[in-house]
């Protein structure tokens, strides 16, 4: 059953004393979290109509990457979701994997599940921190940014990298963890509950954060899922649809975790669900580190980053670079599987959807991209008209968009 | 229900409009013609074996360089999720190159919409009966579609605003370096209220 979304709003028109007043919101305001303009049609402080322009970003992904081959287009997913770009590069890879058939070791799959958390918590720290600086609350920014520190700290001596990564490799990871990274990883999760509560006694019963979150930008859960929004979003509504549940990849299904859901609908539901993930999320880790196996850190199938449009060389055991993912040079052709198929996870911001159409060669004939900030705006009109203009903050805040991701 | 069985579901259904059914690890895709595109979306969303609510992903693709026996020029992919029922599908609408448009699906999805535009502005595929049809990556004045196979990937020609841009800005120098913009701001308020910043 399809039923209006956009709310029904009285627009005095007969009246001659009431005017529309027209307002452009960004593209450079500090609350819109990137680039994104907001048109907004207001009577008094009411808003009638929100058109929002996006596209600022756009660096024409999918093109580029029909250009080049599989591995080269790894480093453009950093450049989505740039707050999380290890559950991008993850995405990517199990993408990939699937489509070339290519099997990962296990040690390289709980690695995998490790960072793609970390990363959701890097994520939602942000996500709280700013969101609470766009209603008011400056403390809880300075809190987040304390414990984000140290995931940016772990993610730099994996690496070497703090934003854009590149560490997962189709078919493995890059590198194994080292015995520190372990050590201040298992230190982090076991204190990190107690951060999470800190947080909370900021804001969680906080008057002022109540009045501006509970029952302000109210979806059911038809209307969440008729707008297409995933991830803490849609669970926020009452819908339980996890990737990680639903269809599982990497170490998720050898893990025992919660999917937090809430009835509410509103911004507070949603905040609710993304706290609660906080929680499940250093769970997860903790269970990984407890299990984590040893043996080989990328399949022996992983295809080179220098992949040559048809196929790749095998070098023979025993060389410097067998094995590793690293560059290798190529020159034996093999043939790669046609067809096409759509593989997405959970990244913090939602679901992370690609597409690909392969036709043999080492390229994509064709990628898309199915980014979920992308739909989470445009499904802010349904969310805002009809409420002040004060709520378009905290709504855009809830929505928690990457405008990187948005534009591609 | 396997993928399979929806799709043979579909076939016995729609057996004038399914063309092919391809399965590729696992997961089914179904060739239709893009006439009655709406009605098969509408049963897979509704009939109580399917259940397909969410609608995960939907793209265009150009087939100019694909081999097929049922491809036509264009195709719209339409990639669809059962939350309750857990399994999922795909349908490839195929659209002809000499009228490049198909129905829209925003009456079943309002969250359709946006897939929809970005699916105009990169391939110029056209929806019939989208509310608001315009370019929505790509600026308004754009010229071409940038994921045809035909677009060149690095092109020759700068973006046709890209000039009276530069005009703007060095029109704009005089009243400061680097900021214009918010020098023209100042400068209207001076105008009418007479403040120096």
């Amino acid at each position: 059953m399809t039923r209006p979304i956009t709310k029904t709003v009285e627009v005095p028109v007969a009246d001659g004393d009431i005017e529309v007043y027209s307002l452009k919101m960004g593209p450079q305001h500090p609350a819109t979290h990137g680039v994104l303009r907001v048109d907004l049609e207001l009577d008094g402080e009411t808003i009638l109509k929100c058109t929002p322009h996006v596209g600022y970003l756009h660096r024409g992904f999918d093109k580029i990457a029909e250009n080049r081959t599989y591995p080269q287009s790894l480093i453009l997913t950093d450049r989505l979701d740039y707050i999380a770009a290890m559950a991008n590069n993850v995405g990517y890879c199990v993408a990939v994997e699937k489509l070339l058939g290519i099997s990962v070791p296990l040690r390289a799959k709980y690695i995998r599940t490790i960072v793609s958390e970390m990363s959701r918590i890097s994520s939602h720290l942000l996500w709280l921190a700013t969101h609470a600086l766009d209603i008011g609350a400056m403390t809880v920014f300075l809190y987040c940014f304390r414990e984000r520190e140290v995931m940016l700290d772990l993610f730099e001596e994996l690496c070497g990298a703090r934003l854009t990564f590149s560490y997962p490799r189709i078919g493995g990871v890059r590198q194994d963890v080292t015995y520190n990274f372990v050590d201040v990883l298992q230190r982090f999760v076991a204190d990190f509950p107690g951060h999470i509560e800190e947080y909370e006694t900021l804001i969680d019963t906080n008057r002022i954060w109540l009045k501006r979150t509970v029952g302000i930008g109210v979806l059911s859960a038809d209307e969440a899922l008729e707008l297409g929004l995933t991830g803490a979003c849609l669970r926020g509504s009452g819908v339980d649809y996890d990737i990680r549940k639903h269809r599982p990849y990497d170490a998720y299904d050898l893990i025992d975790f919660e999917v937090p859901i809430s009835d509410d609908g509103d911004i507070y539901a949603r905040y609710r669900c993304r706290m609660e993930e906080l929680h499940q999320s250093a769970r997860i880790i903790q269970q990984c580190l407890d299990q984590l196996p040893p043996g080989p850190i990328i399949s022996k199938d992983a295809p080179d980053l220098l992949m040559p449009l048809h196929g790749k060389r095998k070098l023979a055991p025993g060389s410097s670079t067998y094995g590793t993912g690293l560059i290798r040079i190529l020159d034996e052709k093999e043939d790669l599987p046609q067809g096409d198929i759509y593989v997405s996870t959970e990244v913090p911001k939602g679901e992370l959807g690609f597409y690909f159409i392969s036709d043999g060669s080492g390229r994509p004939y064709r990628m898309h991209v199915r980014s979920p900030s992308f739909i989470h705006i445009g499904a802010l009109p349904a969310l805002v008209e009809g409420s002040m203009i004060a709520d378009l903050i905290a709504n855009i805040g809830t929505l928690d968009v990457v405008l990187g991701e948005c534009d591609r | 229900m396997e993928s399979m069985e929806i799709a043979g579901k579909v076939r016995d259904r729609f057996q004038e409009e399914v063309l092919d059914i391809c399965d590729f690890h696992g997961q089914v895709g179904i060739i239709v013609k893009r006439e009655k595109i709406v009605d098969i979306l509408r049963w897979l969303r509704d009939s109580p074996d399917t259940k397909m609510n969410h609608l995960m992903d939907l793209c265009g693709v150009d087939n100019k360089k694909r081999q097929g026996e049922n491809l036509l020029r264009y195709e719209v992919v339409y990639n669809l999720y059962s939350i309750p029922l857990r399994h999922l599908i795909r349908i490839r609408a195929q659209v002809p190159e000499d009228d490049a448009s198909i129905d829209t699906v925003t009456t079943l999805w309002c969250g359709a919409d946006w897939h929809e535009r970005e699916c105009y502005d990169l391939m110029g595929i056209s929806f019939d009966g989208h509310p608001d049809l315009r370019r929505i990556l790509l600026p308004e004045d754009w010229v071409g579609h940038p994921l045809r196979k035909e677009y060149p990937l690095r092109g020759r020609e700068e973006w046709s605003g890209l000039e009276k841009l530069q005009h703007k800005v060095v029109e704009l120098q005089q009243f400061g370096a680097g900021d214009g913009i918010m020098r023209t701001g100042t400068k209207k308020l001076q105008a009418k209220g007479g403040k120096k910043s």
